[in-house]
């Protein structure tokens, strides 16, 4: 086996490297003048044994020193390193002397170490040369990119080298036209900015090659045009979520018990207090835990909210029925109230929540980049609202609270306990306020309001389906609006709407009909 | 309606700014207090207009501070003008904001404002107009209740925002400040500011008048229809959007003039006043007095201001709290406000009970 | 429809339907009426009764169907005000009038004038207003209590200023939806008699539950039932037809 090994060992090295290179790789930056250096250079490159980069990293930072009989020494701050080994050496500092660079020499560096990181054994470390070399559009990397093709095993690191060549290919002077049309339809592949760009861009190309850049150009911006469209439906739909969670809950009230709570927007604010309190406490007894955090402070922000929610329906609204303006005036009291308590108590500035390593960063999918907390946020919502749909189908509360949501007095006089009813709606359409996962402020709450009730009145109220609908379109319709008219113009231009949608549409989209509703 | 209130609210707003102002050309009242007055009139004024619409025609605007600050802003304007090179900048065409934005020559919309009667009829219309369209749109389409009210908040927001931006050419997020001048005499001086005060209390008067004929004129009274049982006033042919409409616009002109006057007084006007919050609180004072009786509404936007003026300066920590409080306690034990307090009795209906409708 | 001729027609209903939710509330109700005539309109809950005062008087719109008021006015394309204006007033099965109003205030918003604000924010009451108001006092019993605000009048009296405010309007079709709800024999009597006084010169459409009361009109009556015609006659006929019978007791 072994003797085996070693031959192949040797036939590769044989392909590969000049013969006089064979034992040293490293001998040609010894060399006396440009030209061996330079092909010393690339020499190293080829071979790549493992100190090749940092050696000549260091020729480019002019820390690299010759000695005598070919010996390299690597100049750090404390001492010398052995180029061959990267062990410390104690040289006879007098008979050192820097290895010189020239322009030639420079530029064959940096190909060669573009070039030498394409064999890393890491294969981050891989995929950024690749990236790299993509970027630079070095034609003097294509010998090494084609070696680095064909010994590359992973294949999304394989497309990327080949996009590398591609590039490449466009830049070098002498290459074929069939391989330069080759090269545009790979780039027209890959389909970024940066493709784009470079198609867009070439010059002294035969009218052929011209001709397939141009289609390639118009391929890849309809395709970005897509890409966007699918970003902004994605960011559309997280703040949609965040729109629907804020709404959901005031939707419920609404439809139920026919009250607008101005103080929604605080029961929003009590759960985001709620989460920080959790994280403070870890991060003070158990930090350990911290990963964890949001799955303890959400049911815990529910419970809280909720509470409260009772508390305010049994303590005020319930005094209040059938008088909704003045419900809207109470309620709204109570948010100032609860804002001040919570400054009074946390201070008016801002108060940091941490996100979980698991929620930040993103992920590329094709051509757009998911951020994991959007992605979250979109799933809780939807988790949310599946526990909030079967609630209100399969528990008992549900179907007394579709009841009185029908029909109040018929609901009363078949012994459904209205009172009763409405405090838990009041405290579920409260638990429900678990929008914000952010740093949180006493007066986080006022911002919810007037959008979470556009999301109400857009879909029509009692009608759950119609506020999850209703938030989604907003929430897409403004990130759509935003490039467009800028964020601010994007908001009035959404209110604008939504008031003239109201004007057509009084009820919603999803209006409940019938005889009830008209009396 | 009885009489006797609007009589002695007359007699206690002229005959107060009466002696305040002489009391401060003697010297016994100091400037600061006339200004202070002044400004708790023209929020009366506000008052005034949203108990016309809240307590004659139920119409619960959350947005009516923003007609209030329309009429601000024209005034500001106007004011702006009157800078002429005093500015930082010297520059004698345009407003300080506008020099720092690298403006080139006044926007469009601001020509006229250097004439005052100009500015005076835009302080009415501008705020009349928006009312109108906005009124247009939602009455004729039956938007009524709390979706209403929401709408008339979303309007204040919008126009919040709108405000807020540097490129609309009111000043952004600044607004407009550093007045100097009113009809060429400085806007500093005690004179001025005794002539703002008794402006400011005449007005409040004479909307108080005009408001009083309308409520208590045929009109007046199909509008209270309106209010309790609009269906009904449907089915007898009169049409409710049109009667909502007219009440709205007066109201919101009225709301104008209010801030057209509050502006030189505190000399500034900026996005904030747009804020939901203000328009809110004017409701407040309203149902602090005593809705649907107009006097109510200027009595509570008076107590009200002043025992803000007192809880911000002695106590800045508890104003929130007691607005607050006074908004639920208001609703829930004082529906009918303090003048309610003094209404007099009706003995309560017939005992005869209303059958359930068996349909 | 029959070869009368138009000029005796004041309301005429054709194939009307209205749905809620798939609920046919009317189900191609046709209807037709003489000018100067008083009909009762019976029917069990459901049967579409206050439905087809809704259509009538504009508040509900027809899914399809023809609704046409005196010679050739189609009153499907009109809202509630324009159809209040051509003469036709409504009297609500609850009584609705104005509660903190006087009761001559609401006479006086009730009197046939204009009523655009430009008329009603500068009018002065005339004597001629004043006469016609004393006049429907008298009709309606309640002179004497002309300055009480409607809200602390009984029941009753409430009923009788709906139809004073009906009679205010001198509409010529009046639809009357159960005038008698709650009212004591004495005052279904008086009631009776006054839709007869008012029936000498306006057309009225009677809704009604009370079979007595119905008979003591003595007009023809109109049964319905799932939204459309059940049999039509005088009370003797239709309370001798079966499927009347059936309808009313047969479940």
């Amino acid at each position: 086996m072994r003797p085996l090994l070693r031959l192949l060992t040797l036939l590769a090295a044989l392909l590969a490297a000049p013969a006089w290179a064979q034992d040293d790789p490293f001998a040609g930056l010894a060399g006396s003048s440009f030209d061996d250096i330079r092909r010393g250079i690339e020499t190293l490159a080829t071979a790549a044994p493992p100190q090749a980069a940092a050696t000549i990293t260091a020729l480019q930072q002019g820390a690299l020193l010759a000695g005598p009989d070919a010996a390299l020494y690597i100049k750090t701050q404390t001492g010398f390193l052995d180029a061959r080994t990267g062990q410390p050496a104690t040289p006879d500092v007098d008979a050192l002397k820097s290895v010189r660079v020239n322009n030639s020499v420079r530029r064959a560096a940096e190909a060669a170490m573009g070039g030498l990181t394409l064999f890393a054994p890491d294969p981050t470390i891989r995929r950024s040369a690749a990236e790299a070399v993509l970027k630079s559009r070095d034609a003097a990397a294509l010998p090494a990119l084609a070696r680095a093709i064909a010994a590359e095993q992973d294949p999304a690191i394989r497309t990327i080298m080949q996009q590398a060549r591609a590039a490449a290919t466009l830049a070098s002077p002498d290459t074929s036209e069939p391989d330069r049309l080759a090269a545009v339809e790979t780039l027209r592949a890959r389909g970024d900015i940066e493709s784009r760009a470079m198609l867009a861009s070439l010059t002294n190309q035969s009218p052929a090659v011209i001709a397939a850049a141009a289609t390639a150009v118009t391929a890849i911006d309809r395709m970005l045009q897509l890409w966007g469209l699918v970003q902004g439906i994605f960011y559309g739909l997280s703040l949609g979520s965040v729109l629907l969670l804020a709404a959901a809950g005031l939707a419920i009230t609404f439809g139920v018990m026919g009250v607008i709570n101005m103080a929604h927007g605080e029961m929003v604010m009590l759960g985001a207090y709620t989460t920080f309190v959790v994280q403070e406490v870890i991060r003070a007894h158990a930090p350990f835990l911290f990963e964890a955090s949001l799955f303890i402070a959400v049911p815990l922000a529910f419970l809280v909210a909720g509470i409260v929610g009772i508390v305010i329906e049994r303590g005020m609204l319930r005094f209040l029925y059938g008088r909704p303006l003045e419900t809207l005036l109470a309620t709204w009291g109570l948010s100032l109230v609860m804002q001040q308590t919570v400054r009074s108590i946390f201070g008016a500035s801002n108060r940091e929540v941490g996100t979980p390593a698991w929620m930040s960063g993103a992920t590329q999918w094709g051509g757009i980049t998911i951020t994991y907390n959007r992605l979250v946020i979109i799933v809780f919502a939807f988790l949310v609202l599946a526990a909030l749909m079967a609630a209100l189908r399969y528990t008992a509360l549900g179907l007394r609270m579709r009841a009185v949501t029908q029909n109040r007095r018929m609901a009363a006089a078949m012994g459904i306990r209205t009172p009763w009813v409405d405090a838990l709606t009041f405290g579920l359409g409260s638990g429900v306020a678990l929008s914000q996962i952010d740093n949180v402020s006493p007066n986080l709450g006022q911002g919810y309001i007037i959008d979470s009730f556009m999301v109400v009145v857009f879909g029509g109220v009692g009608n759950l389906w119609g506020t999850v609908v209703s938030a989604l379109t907003l929430g897409i319709v403004n990130k759509f609006l935003e490039p467009l008219a800028g964020a601010v113009l994007g908001k009035i231009t959404v209110l604008v709407l939504l008031i003239l949608f109201i004007q057509r549409k009084p009820r919603g989209m999803f209006p409940i009909k019938g005889r009830a509703v008209e009396a | 309606m009885n009489k006797l209130p609007t009589i002695l609210c007359l007699i206690a707003i002229l005959g107060g700014t009466a002696l305040l102002a002489f009391g401060n050309t003697t010297g016994a009242v100091p400037t600061y207090a006339v200004s202070l007055v002044g400004k708790y009139l023209c929020y009366a004024i506000l008052a005034l207009a949203v108990d016309l619409v809240w307590g004659f025609a139920g119409i619960l605007s959350l947005g009516h501070a923003a007609f209030f600050a329309l009429g601000g802003y024209a005034m500001g304007m106007y004011l702006m003008r009157q800078i002429g090179t005093r500015g930082v900048y010297g520059n004698p065409l345009l407003p300080d904001f506008m020099v720092f934005l690298n403006w080139k020559e006044l926007p469009w919309y601001w020509t006229g404002f250097d004439n005052p009667m100009f500015a005076i009829l835009v302080a009415m219309a501008a705020p009349g107009l928006i009312a109108f369209i906005f009124g247009w749109f939602a009455f004729r389409s039956r938007v009524s209740g709390v979706y209403l009210s929401i709408i008339t908040q979303a309007l204040t927001y919008a126009l919040l925002l709108a405000f807020f931006r540097n490129d609309m050419g009111f000043g952004g997020n600044n607004g407009l400040t550093d007045f100097k001048d009113i009809f060429g005499f400085p806007l500093q001086s005690d004179a001025v500011r005794r002539a703002l005060l008794i402006a400011s209390a005449l007005f409040l008067a004479a909307c108080l008048l005009a408001a009083r004929t309308i409520v208590t004129s045929r009109f007046g009274k199909v509008l209270i229809a309106v209010r309790d049982t609009e269906s009904r006033t449907r089915f007898l042919g009169y049409r409710p959007e049109r009667y909502k409409l007219f009440v709205f616009v007066v109201s919101a002109v009225m709301a104008g003039i209010g801030g057209a006057l509050y502006v030189p007084q505190v000399g500034i006007i900026n996005p904030s006043e747009f804020a939901p919050a203000n328009s809110i609180e004017a409701v407040i004072w309203v149902a602090v007095g005593g809705r649907g009786t107009l006097v109510g509404a200027i009595l509570g936007a008076i107590l009200v201001n002043a025992g803000k003026t007192f809880f911000t300066g002695a106590l800045p920590e508890f104003w929130l709290f007691a607005l607050g409080a006074l908004f639920i306690l208001v609703t829930l034990l004082l529906p009918k406000g303090i003048l309610g307090l003094f209404a007099r009795r009706e003995p309560p209906p017939a005992a005869m009970p209303a059958p359930e409708p068996a349909e | 429809m029959t070869s009368r001729t138009h000029a005796d027609t004041i309301l005429y209903l054709d194939g009307v339907s209205v749905s809620f939710d798939g609920f046919k509330a009317l189900n191609a109700l046709s209807l037709y009426m003489e000018k100067g005539e008083m009909r009762a309109v019976i029917g069990p809950n459901g049967a579409g009764k206050t439905t087809m005062m809704d259509v009538i008087t504009g508040k509900t719109r027809p899914d399809e169907g023809k609704v046409v008021f005196g010679t050739n006015t189609d009153l499907t394309a009109l809202d509630e005000p324009a159809i209040a204006a051509l003469g036709i007033g409504r009297k609500f099965q609850k009584p609705t009038v104005f509660e903190p109003h006087t009761v001559w205030d609401n006479l006086l918003l009730a009197l046939a004038n204009d009523r655009r604000p430009r008329f009603t924010l500068w009018a002065r009451q005339t004597g001629e207003e004043r006469d016609r108001i004393e006049a429907i006092l008298a009709t309606i019993r309640l002179a004497d209590q002309r300055h009480r605000q409607a809200g602390n009048l009984s029941h009753g009296q409430k009923q009788w200023l709906e139809i004073g405010m009906l009679l205010a309007q001198e509409p010529q079709l009046l639809l009357v939806d159960e005038p008698v709800a709650g009212m004591t024999d004495a005052e279904t009597e008086q009631t009776a008699e006054l839709l007869r006084e008012i029936n000498k010169t306006r057309s009225v459409v009677v809704v009604e539950h009370d079979m007595h009361f119905v008979r003591a009109l003595g007009v023809k009556v109109t049964v319905l039932h799932e939204g459309s015609v059940l049999s039509e006659g005088t009370i003797d006929h239709v309370s001798n037809d079966p499927r009347v019978i059936e309808v009313y007791l047969g479940r």
